[in-house]
């Protein structure tokens, strides 16, 4: 109707106003490259971590991490803890509407969290399980009354865990092909493979922050295709440029590119005692672990496979976390290593196998840590496999050691507890410690950043010589995007913000 | 005829159960649990108990075959595991791409290889002849996945003239279409115009000594017109049988060539499927695909029986 009545005085006022409204008219659009094509777009169900650039986009959370990974306001404008950690009351922003014209109020964020913790499959369950209610205390205040403090939670909510979508369309069975969030962006169509369109939401708050009318993510797993996308100018922006490709995008003068240290690790697990660990497994001993994390040249290796883009590391903090710790990393040793392995009763050389990603960076890596530790009297043999396999086999404990990463969270517990706690869902070395399991606990339990920082340093500390993961290297979070892009900024946990984000014509 | 087609149609029955039957086997014989591989990072044992109960995984295999046979003979070939897509609407998506695709990229194979394969028949054993040869040899050896970045690299990146990746569909715009399917067109065609010229070729060099042949020639009718009228209609033949046959090989190449250009095809979904394990997915294209084969097998046949009446019994 609008649409008509436009047209038809368009019509009337003539061939140089028609010319110029068409001009007025042009759509802004952003073409963004992504390394895979997400999973379902239902943020309680999707698991992958590129859905996440899609859900940024699209859904609002109810509070938002800065560059500093510093929590901030989102669809709560303001929030307060009580006094003994049990109790998180929120008061929440005036005025917003979903995307469907819904109302977001308190009775949709209590909607929104219940369904997180009870949709079957839901993934977000055990990021907020410690939330045992959420009371309606008001039009616009919710308060969270939880089972046990949990220091996590409000990191949690910076994510898919507190993304709110629209209640009535979350209750139809297709929400996760036909989305409906609050967000910047509303979904508009999705080609498996090839693209997810989503146009501006014309109720959107802040719309003046945004500024462009349509948003297109396109899945190019092949790293040199994204790149030649990007030089060919059918990408705007790409995420996920590789180590080798940066020279590249330098010597290109219609691009430019954005690096922040991001907050994922790449690590070796060990086998410990997972699955048919044979009993006299060398890999048992701790100083067995040692000696091969001693025999790694980290520096060297992030020099040959990587550039020296990376971050040679020894714990699961980035250094962009303010709880990393100034621990540093062990230099090259293999005498010690060798030492250790006599104190450990192993002839050498021992025979390890280690499980590698078929794709040629994780070759590369596995390559370069087979000579560095050969040199130590560790025969490595490199069995590669594709990823499904990887995780299943390391899952079910099939495996010596594994390469493998996390992509990281803002709070610490997201990077650590899981995979170092005994009782832990992805501690796939069934790595144990009673001593370590109670810090982890503890530091859930309290807000105090002083005391957090205190037992997650006990913890890096203990593990130096525990050795359950040989840490290796903080990836990188590398953009490649056109020089036309103005104000774009990289932030560490990898994701693309669109505010203040524009392009020159 | 139409009785062969009928009991051609007939037979393809159980060659599709049995053919339904060894891509569910294959498909369980894979390492790496659909759930686990969709998961990814967020591996919550608890929350992979739940969904392999809803997809109903750890069911018997036979009950879970016969659910999915049950429902494919109603149309329904289940939900993609990955993003809760039905199957049919992802296939009914991506077949026109594949099926654009091979169409062009035939085209290019037959100019090719049919130009070049009368022309080293003609010249042969000189120069022309061993050069033609050397250059199929490459068109054959050359890996899709190589020439297919070359010329990315080229005409995306250096010349800027067409597009890197991606798919317009031909009802958007008919120009953008062509322009993002030429490149991948004809990364696929050179590999099959090899092989069609290799085949021209052999089949000329016969038709070419043949007396009816000589008789035209004493006659003094002129060389080209000889070479293309008489000869080349009759070498035409296995050539006609070949192409049908040759479909089959472009779904192929097709796979890789999709994913080099990044092209929503059967190719890429089929393999993004396997990574993923997403066996609904996988089962849904593979039968499609042996329909599709068997119709080509059946209409290899009929040609060559039209084209060759001796044949029929």
């Amino acid at each position: 109707m609008k649409k008509a009545r436009i047209t038809l005085i368009t019509a009337l006022s003539g061939l140089l106003l028609l010319g110029a409204s068409a001009h007025s008219q042009a759509e802004s659009v952003i073409r963004i490259g992504l390394g895979a094509d997400p999973d379902m777009l239902d943020p309680h169900l999707a698991r992958t971590y590129y859905g996440r650039f899609v859900f940024a986009a699209m859904c609002d959370r109810l509070v938002d991490v800065d560059e500093k990974l510093k929590v901030v306001p989102g669809l709560a404008t303001d929030w307060a803890w009580s006094d003994d950690g049990k109790t998180l009351t929120m008061n929440l922003r005036e005025g917003v509407t979903f995307q469907d014209g819904e109302k977001f109020d308190a009775n949709a964020v209590k909607f929104n969290i219940e369904r997180a913790l009870t949709l079957p499959g839901s993934l977000r369950k055990s990021e907020i399980s410690s939330i045992d209610s959420v009371e309606v205390s008001g039009p616009m205040q919710v308060k969270f009354h939880l089972k046990t403090p949990d220091a996590a939670l409000l990191s949690q909510l910076t994510d898919r865990a507190g993304a709110m979508l629209a209640p009535e369309a979350a209750k139809k069975p297709d929400f996760a092909t036909h989305p409906v969030c609050s967000g910047p962006y509303q979904f508009a169509s999705r080609v498996q493979q090839d693209r997810i369109v989503l146009t501006r939401f014309e109720n959107y708050w802040n719309k003046s922050a945004y500024h462009f009318d349509k948003v297109i993510f396109l899945p190019i797993p092949d790293a040199s295709v994204r790149l030649a996308n990007l030089r060919a100018g059918d990408l705007d922006l790409t995420e996920g440029v590789a180590a080798s490709d940066v020279k590249t995008v330098e010597g290109d003068s219609k691009l430019a590119l954005a690096k922040v240290t991001g907050l994922g690790y790449q690590g070796i697990t060990f086998n410990i005692n997972n699955g048919k660990v044979d009993a006299n497994s060398p890999l048992k001993d701790p100083r067995v672990r040692e000696a091969f994390s001693l025999a790694i040249d980290r520096d060297a290796l992030n020099q040959v496979a990587f550039e020296g883009l990376y971050t040679p590391s020894n714990q699961a903090f980035s250094p962009v976390s303010p709880y990393h710790v100034n621990t540093p990393v062990s230099t090259r040793d293999v005498e010690k290593a060798k030492a250790l392995l006599k104190a450990a009763g192993v002839t050498t050389p021992l025979n390890l196998t280690l499980l590698v990603t078929n794709n040629p960076t994780a070759q590369q890596v596995g390559q370069v840590i087979q000579a560095m530790v050969g040199e130590a009297g560790i025969n490595l043999n490199l069995q590669m496999s594709e990823f499904a396999s990887l995780l299943d086999r390391q899952q079910r404990g099939d495996y010596q050691l594994s390469l493998s990463g996390w992509s990281g969270r803002p709070d610490p517990d997201g990077s650590i507890y899981s995979f170092i706690n005994s009782k832990g869902t992805l501690n796939d070395g069934r790595y144990s410690n009673a001593q370590v399991d109670e810090w982890l606990s503890a530091a859930r339990l309290t807000n105090d950043q002083a005391q957090r920082q205190a037992l997650y340093t006990k913890v890096v500390n203990q593990l130096q010589t525990d050795m359950p993961i040989a840490y290796l290297y903080f990836e990188p979070r590398i953009f490649g995007m056109t020089k036309k892009l103005q104000g774009f900024k990289a932030w560490p946990d990898g994701l693309v913000r669109l505010a203040g984000v524009s392009l020159a014509q | 005829m139409l009785e062969l087609i009928v009991k051609r149609l007939l037979l393809a029955i159980p060659t599709l159960l049995l053919v339904s039957i060894m891509v569910f086997a294959l498909q369980k014989l894979l390492p790496g649990d659909p759930v686990l591989a969709m998961a990814g990072e967020e591996r919550d044992p608890a929350v992979i108990a739940q969904l392999r109960a809803e997809y109903h995984l750890d069911d018997p295999i036979p009950t879970q075959y016969f659910a999915w046979i049950g429902n494919a003979l109603k149309g329904d070939l289940g939900m993609s595991l990955r993003t809760k897509e039905p199957v049919t609407s992802l296939i009914a998506s991506k077949l026109p791409v594949t099926l654009e695709l091979s169409l062009l990229a035939m085209v290019v194979a037959l100019g090719i290889g049919i130009s070049m394969g009368i022309i080293a028949a003609v010249r042969k054993d000189t120069w022309v002849d061993h050069t033609t040869n050397f250059v199929a040899l490459s068109g054959i050896s050359v890996p899709h996945f190589w020439l297919g970045i070359l010329l990315i690299l080229l005409f995306s990146v250096h010349l800027q003239w067409l597009p890197a990746s991606g798919f317009v569909p031909i009802s958007e715009d008919v120009a953008q279409n062509l322009k993002t399917l030429l490149l991948p067109a004809l990364v696929l065609g050179t590999g099959l115009a090899a092989t069609l010229m290799r085949h021209t070729r052999a089949s000329m060099i016969s038709v070419l000594k043949a007396d009816y042949i000589r008789t035209a020639r004493a006659k003094g009718l002129l060389a080209p017109k000889v070479v293309l009228k008489h000869a080349f209609r009759n070498a035409l033949m296995p050539i006609v049988t070949l192409t049908t046959l040759l479909f089959g090989e472009l779904l192929g190449g097709a796979v890789l060539t999709e994913q080099v250009f990044t092209l929503p095809g059967f190719g890429k979904m089929i393999v993004d499927a396997v990574f993923n394990r997403d066996y609904a997915v996988v089962q849904g294209v593979v039968l499609v695909v042996a329909i599709g084969f068997l119709l080509l097998n059946l209409l290899a046949d009929v040609l060559y029986l039209l084209i060759n009446p001796k044949m029929r019994g």
